[in-house]
């Protein structure tokens, strides 16, 4: 049996998605801005998908820019708006525990003068709205705060958030990371008082390489790419059709009777969550009820080298991450671990199982039982 | 401007009869580096020299670096090549020469005429005395120096041209690889055993390499890893089979059969030996390691004693003297660095007791070994017979 428990990371794509992207390759693979009727097959292609996502959102399609996929949305969301209001100041807040792309858009701007404020998190992952009220000057911004982290699967409380926003300044911007969040939760930015929000399409079983961020129509930002007008100058460079193709396809179909969607991964996050709890010496990072994302477990098996369990699992079919994907090539510990508080035993050996759309009930019990198979093996041998 | 490469050998001279053999092996190799770069080279061996012409353009840093990077050559010379006209044309293609190749005329220099053709008229020295001279006049920020020039000017009047020639580009030295046998290099990820496996194939051994798998105490990319090294090694030593053991079960077994501390010696016996197997099926006549004196526990003068008794081919191990930076100085010069301080763990670390044994003692070791002797020599035969491929 084989269960790809790794959809935190990258999704396999619906069949949908796949066709639409095919499709977009083959019979409509004109250029969106040539005149002719290619070109206008193409465009059709890209404006559809648009309204896909803007629909899923309440958005309009004009608030919709397609990117390359999380890590541009999040760089043009942080810097595209702190270039852009820097006249009005140059303070940001943030979290302690975003995404290496908003982070590390942080730090450079931080090199060119501005002025970033991390907030810290509770042992569950969240950011207080107080120390976000205390930390908001008269120079503030911009804050951005991840919808849903990618570790350990703790939603920030996005209201809140905006709510204190509005009351301290409604001039300062809100940015939302959303990419372990869109497709997961029925997201309303103009009523949650998000002003951009990022999202990827491969996390939601769409494409890689292309993405979108939501900017309301009253954002003031600065484009990252310059070029042929594209996108009405915002995000220039041949429209990737295929990708939007891909994307519109996957938005339209993780939508699609959401609700049992989400269900269903609570269901094999909870199934998962009560077999952990009955194996020793396991612990679950950040908390364990509906407050978490629906698709994330992150759980520490004490004594045995996260590593090690995931190339063991790996000969299983099994397939986890050590900590989140994207920082995975590099030495060192999670950051969200850190940041919440968690000693060195834990770091060393937290596993992140995070589900998608095609994940089973069976596979979840499949990896239970290879777990406590494994564990008392890999306990006994280990460095005195 | 440069059509051509002279290409420089130095020990190789000295093999008396079998120098052919040397010769028409760096003839080879120097062949194969360049077949697969623009140019349309061809490779010839004139009057004890070996020269490679281009047919069509081709990327001067490309074809240098590939050069330089065959065992054998001590120095390339890129040469320009030009028609005979008599000594008044000569001078001014030298003067043409100097000009092309020196934008920055402030250097001291000689010229050394050879005349290949004695039909040539005139005397060598008195060439030099001339050539010099004019290229004094044109140029007077220059001056000779017959001891210590910056540049020295070839001039060789052949039968079918001139060549001239200055630039002197060092070679790796050594010998061509595939004349002076074949061995075995045990491959960890580290930065020791790349140098090693360079240094010997630079004498001209052909190498072979083997490395320790242990899933999933080490990953999938700690093997690619080992994969990537042993390319980077074949840009120089030519392709090399490396052999992948599954190595966890006799590693499990001894953790649970010896002393802990003993761990890590018992572990490098029995790698030496399967090592030597593999060795002998592929009739390597040695083993190479990366082994340094000291470095770690399993390296101190007892510890590698201990290690070497299970074999009975010569263990060459030639970095012993040198001092990590030494190391590291080569790994560096030869590209394997980066690759070496990827953090993937190897099976040598991953239960490695606090405080192993710095000074086992042979008789001690291998009355631990006797715990494993039900089942080792059965588990010795899959690991060699199990032994996966992978040509790099």
């Amino acid at each position: 049996m084989e269960a790809y428990f790794d959809n935190s990371a990258t999704t396999q794509v619906f069949d949908s998605a796949r066709e639409a992207v095919i499709r977009a390759m083959t019979a409509d693979y004109g250029n969106a801005a040539a005149r002719h009727m290619k070109g206008v097959e193409a465009e059709r292609i890209i404006k559809e998908a648009r309204k896909e996502i803007a629909g899923s959102l309440k958005a309009q399609d004009k608030e919709i820019l397609f990117t390359s996929g999380g890590t541009e949305s999040n760089n043009m969301a942080v810097i595209g708006t702190a270039l852009a209001n820097q006249r009005a100041g140059k303070h940001i807040i943030t979290s302690s525990i975003e995404h290496p792309s908003v982070y590390n858009s942080m730090a450079f701007l931080e090199k060119q003068g501005f002025e970033v404020t991390y907030l810290p998190v509770d042992s569950c992952g969240h950011i207080s709205v107080r120390d976000l009220e205390e930390a908001i000057r008269e120079d503030t911004i911009l804050v951005s705060v991840m919808y849903v982290n990618n570790e350990i699967g703790a939603v920030e409380p996005v209201e809140e958030i905006s709510a204190c926003i509005r009351r301290k300044n409604p001039a300062i911007l809100f940015h939302a990371d959303g990419v372990q969040a869109y497709g997961k939760y029925e997201i309303r930015p103009k009523r949650q008082g998000i002003d951009l929000l990022s999202a990827s399409g491969h996390k939601i079983h769409g494409p890689k390489g292309v993405g979108f961020l939501y900017i309301n129509e009253r954002v003031k930002i600065l484009p990252l790419l310059y070029g042929g007008g594209q996108q009405k100058g915002m995000r220039p460079g041949t429209e990737n059709v295929p990708g939007c193709a891909g994307l519109g396809a996957a938005v339209k179909e993780i939508y699609t009777d959401h609700a049992a969607r989400t269900e269903a991964l609570y269901g094999l996050r909870e199934r998962l969550i009560a077999g952990l709890e009955q194996i020793e010496g396991v612990v679950i990072n950040g908390s364990v009820d509906r407050s978490s994302a629906p698709q994330i477990v992150s759980a520490a098996f004490k004594g045995v080298r996260s590593e090690v369990l995931l190339h063991a699992l790996e000969a299983k079919g099994i397939y986890v991450s050590s900590g989140s994907a994207c920082s995975s090539n590099h030495p060192g510990h999670s950051g969200t671990l850190k940041a919440i508080g968690a000693d060195r035993e834990i770091l060393d050996s937290t596993l992140r199982f995070s589900f998608g759309a095609f994940n089973t009930e069976a596979e979840v019990d499949y990896a239970l039982g290879e777990l406590r198979e494994l564990l008392p093996g890999l306990r006994r041998y280990r460095a005195k | 401007m440069f059509q051509s490469f002279l290409i420089k050998y130095a020990e190789i001279g000295i093999k008396g009869k079998n120098r052919y053999l040397f010769e028409d092996a760096l003839l080879s190799h120097v062949h194969h580096a360049l077949k697969r770069l623009d140019g349309q080279f061809t490779v010839t061996k004139e009057s004890g020299r070996i020269y490679a012409h281009a047919g069509a353009p081709f990327d001067y840093d490309e074809v240098t670096e590939a050069l330089t990077c065959v065992f054998g050559v001590a120095a390339v010379c890129p040469l320009k090549r030009v028609e005979d006209l008599g000594f008044e044309a000569l001078k001014k293609q030298v003067v043409e020469y100097m000009e092309e190749t020196y934008p920055d005329k402030t250097f001291t220099f000689k010229v050394n005429t050879r005349r290949v053709n004695k039909q040539y008229p005139g005397s060598s020295e008195q060439m030099n005395r001339d050539l010099g001279e004019v290229i004094l006049e044109t140029f007077p920020q220059t001056r000779v120096d017959v001891h210590h020039p910056d540049v020295l000017l070839n001039v060789e009047i052949r039968p079918k041209g001139v060549n001239l020639y200055s630039r002197v580009i060092p070679g790796p030295g050594g010998m061509p690889v595939g004349t002076n046998g074949r061995a075995m290099l045990l491959l960890s990820g580290g930065i020791d055993s790349p140098v090693a496996g360079y240094m010997i194939a630079k004498r001209g051994v052909k190498i072979e390499a083997v490395y320790f798998h242990a899933p999933p105490y080490t990953s999938e990319r700690a093997r690619q890893k080992v994969v990537d090294l042993a390319r980077e090694v074949s840009r120089y030593s030519g392709p090399i089979k490396l052999h992948v053991v599954n190595f966890t079960d006799i590693q499990l077994a001894i953790y649970d059969k010896c002393p802990h501390e003993e761990l890590t010696i018992i572990m490098r016996r029995y790698m030496m030996r399967i090592a030597e197997e593999l060795a002998v099926k592929d009739n390597c006549q040695g083993l190479i390691t990366g082994e340094s004196i000291g470095q770690v526990a399993s390296q101190t003068v007892h510890s590698l004693a201990v290690t070497n008794e299970v074999c009975s081919l010569p263990v060459f191990r030639p970095v012993i003297g040198f001092d990590k930076q030494d190391i590291v100085d080569i790994a560096l010069k030869i590209g394997t660095y980066e690759t070496s301080i990827e953090p993937y763990e190897d099976c040598c670390t991953i239960f490695v007791a606090k405080h192993p044994v710095t000074k086992p003692v042979l008789e001690k070791i291998r009355k631990s070994e006797r715990n494993l002797e039900e089942q080792i020599e059965g588990m010795l035969k899959e690991a060699v017979e199990t032994a996966e491929i992978v040509w790099c």
